[in-house]
């Protein structure tokens, strides 16, 4: 009950702070040159391979879908991070998290609260673009993913764990330092993706093996790469290498355990969330 | 009823830097306790380990009987803490709305009609905190410490950021809240402000406990002020009982005594004498 009246208050916060009016303005100038760029692709490509064994829509297609895939993920992991990363020690330097402290609300909730919120926010957000971007792919280039629900659940939870690691961080760290130490994270998570993507398709072991292992301590990222995988989950054949040569790579469908290790993950750093925010002294 | 607050061997350590070092205190249920002390004597770690902000190291702080911290104690208590913000979309009806729901309170409309005429803002309900001069933000912190009809008021100098007619509505306020029972413990630099107001008034020093007591028994007699045909002179060593004798030597010495006055030390003066302190 408590942290749904924190978690009301905190998105009301978000409200005031405008965020959503950023938000609103970047995404749908994000949106507009998907469209456009889905167009140019469509009318322009017709013929590309020169081979009448690679199933050109399906080439460009996931190509430019998984750069749709790309911005969500992004976004809402930035998203993700703006929200959270001042919630604790941001707020008590201001002195705003004092007050609510002192009451006899438990400080499970408080943090409970502001996770939520930011869950509340973040979710929905990537559920929306992916929705609309997919709606736009399917319209201009008469393409859909293999499988089209496991990119967005993928995303999903990517992005709740990319909040309550920003929320973790805002524990120990001033706004500022807790925001470039998650970026960093979401960083390193995507390089060691790209270095997997290399191994595969250089077959390099030790490359593959640090993908392997990032997926375990960066499970958003491995996440990610699932998403991109889902796209073309059942595709075969030439098209399929074809597929793994592009921008993208050769997307990793992660570890087996990958979805409960997630949850498992998030759980985690919410327990050391609670746990930490339980002995910090304001 | 048990009191108010106690606290025993209350110990707080910030790494090598011990705040408190032992803390023996009670509070009795509707006594307005001043708590002085130089900066760093850890007056607000005190108040912070009361009502659960911060974590003690050692030692024992109970509110109304219930460990200090816990759920029930922080339901006994209203908090004003020295640095303090509201959300500034919040107007002050909203934030009192918030705080008495965190606060579990039923008082409704009634009760934050009632806390805003308190503290003279009863013209400003609707007014944004965005809006609201930091005097006016202060009397709002102190109408939210309110919420709840706690039992222990905390307040961690609450007229910082007042002028003197808002300090005196605060000293006003603090002698209602005598009559309502509710005891306070009011940490603050203005050492008149604390005399004018408190029953008694506890002294802290590099984390301990230099002085508790009434107003009388920190102060001292410095003797007495007569004002003659001669001039004005002070006589030590003079109690009030001996007052009557020294007029009649006087005036049987041919001297017309005008005023006779019996002078104590200040609270300044016994503050800056127990703590070593050139400044409170």
């Amino acid at each position: 009950m408590n942290a749904a009246l924190v978690a009301v208050y905190a998105f009301r916060e978000t409200l005031r702070r405008r965020v959503f009016l950023a938000v609103l303005v970047l995404t749908t100038t994000f949106i507009a040159l998907y469209w456009l760029g889905a167009r140019f692709v469509f009318s322009k490509t017709s013929g590309f391979s020169g081979n009448p064994v690679v199933d050109e829509n399906v080439v460009r297609g996931a190509s430019v879908f998984g750069l749709a895939l790309f911005a969500t993920y992004f976004l809402g992991c930035v998203l993700a991070i703006f929200l959270t990363l001042g919630a604790i020690r941001g707020e008590a330097e201001r002195g705003l998290l004092q007050p609510l402290v002192a009451r006899p609300v438990g400080r499970s909730s408080l943090i409970g609260g502001r996770l939520l919120a930011a869950v509340l926010v973040c979710v929905p957000y990537v559920v929306a673009v992916y929705a609309i971007v997919l709606a736009i792919t399917r319209h201009t280039l008469h393409w859909a993913p293999d499988r089209q629900l496991e990119p967005m659940l993928a995303l999903m939870l990517a992005v709740t764990i990319i909040a309550a690691l920003s929320l973790l961080g805002s524990v120990f760290l001033a706004p500022i330092a807790n925001g470039i130490t998650v970026f960093m994270l979401l960083g390193i998570g995507m390089v060691a993706g790209l270095l997997g993507q290399i191994g595969v398709v250089m077959k390099i072991h030790s490359l593959e093996r640090i993908a392997e292992a990032s997926s375990w301590i960066a499970p958003f990222e491995a996440l990610y790469q699932r998403s991109l995988f889902a796209l073309t989950a059942e595709t075969s054949g030439v098209t399929k290498t074809v597929l793994s040569l592009g921008p993208f790579g050769g997307p990793q469908a992660g570890p087996s355990q990958l979805w409960l290790w997630s949850l498992g993950y998030l759980a985690l750093v919410t327990a050391a969330v609670l746990a930490a925010f339980a002995r910090l002294d304001l | 009823m048990p009191p108010a607050l106690t606290t025993r061997a209350l110990v707080k350590r910030y790494g090598r830097t011990t705040a408190l070092a032992g803390v023996d205190l009670e509070i009795a249920p509707g006594e307005l306790v001043g708590l002085l002390g130089p900066n760093g004597a850890g007056k607000s770690t005190l108040t912070k380990i009361v009502c659960g902000v911060v974590r003690s190291s050692g030692g024992e702080a109970r509110v109304c009987g219930a460990r200090a911290g816990s759920r029930s104690a922080r339901a006994a208590i209203g908090y004003l803490a020295e640095l303090f913000r509201f959300p500034d979309w919040l107007s002050a009806e909203e934030v009192l709305v918030l705080h008495q729901r965190l606060a579990s309170s039923r008082g409704g409309a009634d009760e934050r009609k009632d806390l805003l005429g308190l503290v003279g803002l009863t013209d400003a309900r609707r007014v944004r905190v965005s809006a609201m001069s930091k005097g006016m933000q202060q009397r709002l912190g102190v109408a939210q410490a309110l919420v709840g009809r706690p039992r222990l008021l905390l307040l961690d100098e609450p007229t910082s950021a007042l002028d003197p007619a808002g300090r005196r509505t605060v000293r006003e306020l603090l002698e209602r809240l005598r009559e309502r029972e509710i005891a306070v413990l009011l940490n603050s630099h203005l050492l008149s402000e604390v005399e004018l107001v408190c029953d008694r008034v506890v002294i802290l020093s590099h984390g301990r406990l230099v002085a508790a007591g009434a107003m009388n028994e920190l102060t001292r007699s410095r003797g007495l002020e007569i004002e003659t045909d001669a001039g004005v002179r002070l006589i030590e060593d003079v109690g009030r009982e001996q007052v009557p004798q020294v007029v009649r030597e006087l005036v049987a010495a041919g001297e017309d005594v005008f005023s006779v006055r019996l002078v104590r030390s200040t609270l300044e003066e016994a503050f800056l004498e127990l703590t070593g302190s050139d400044a409170a």
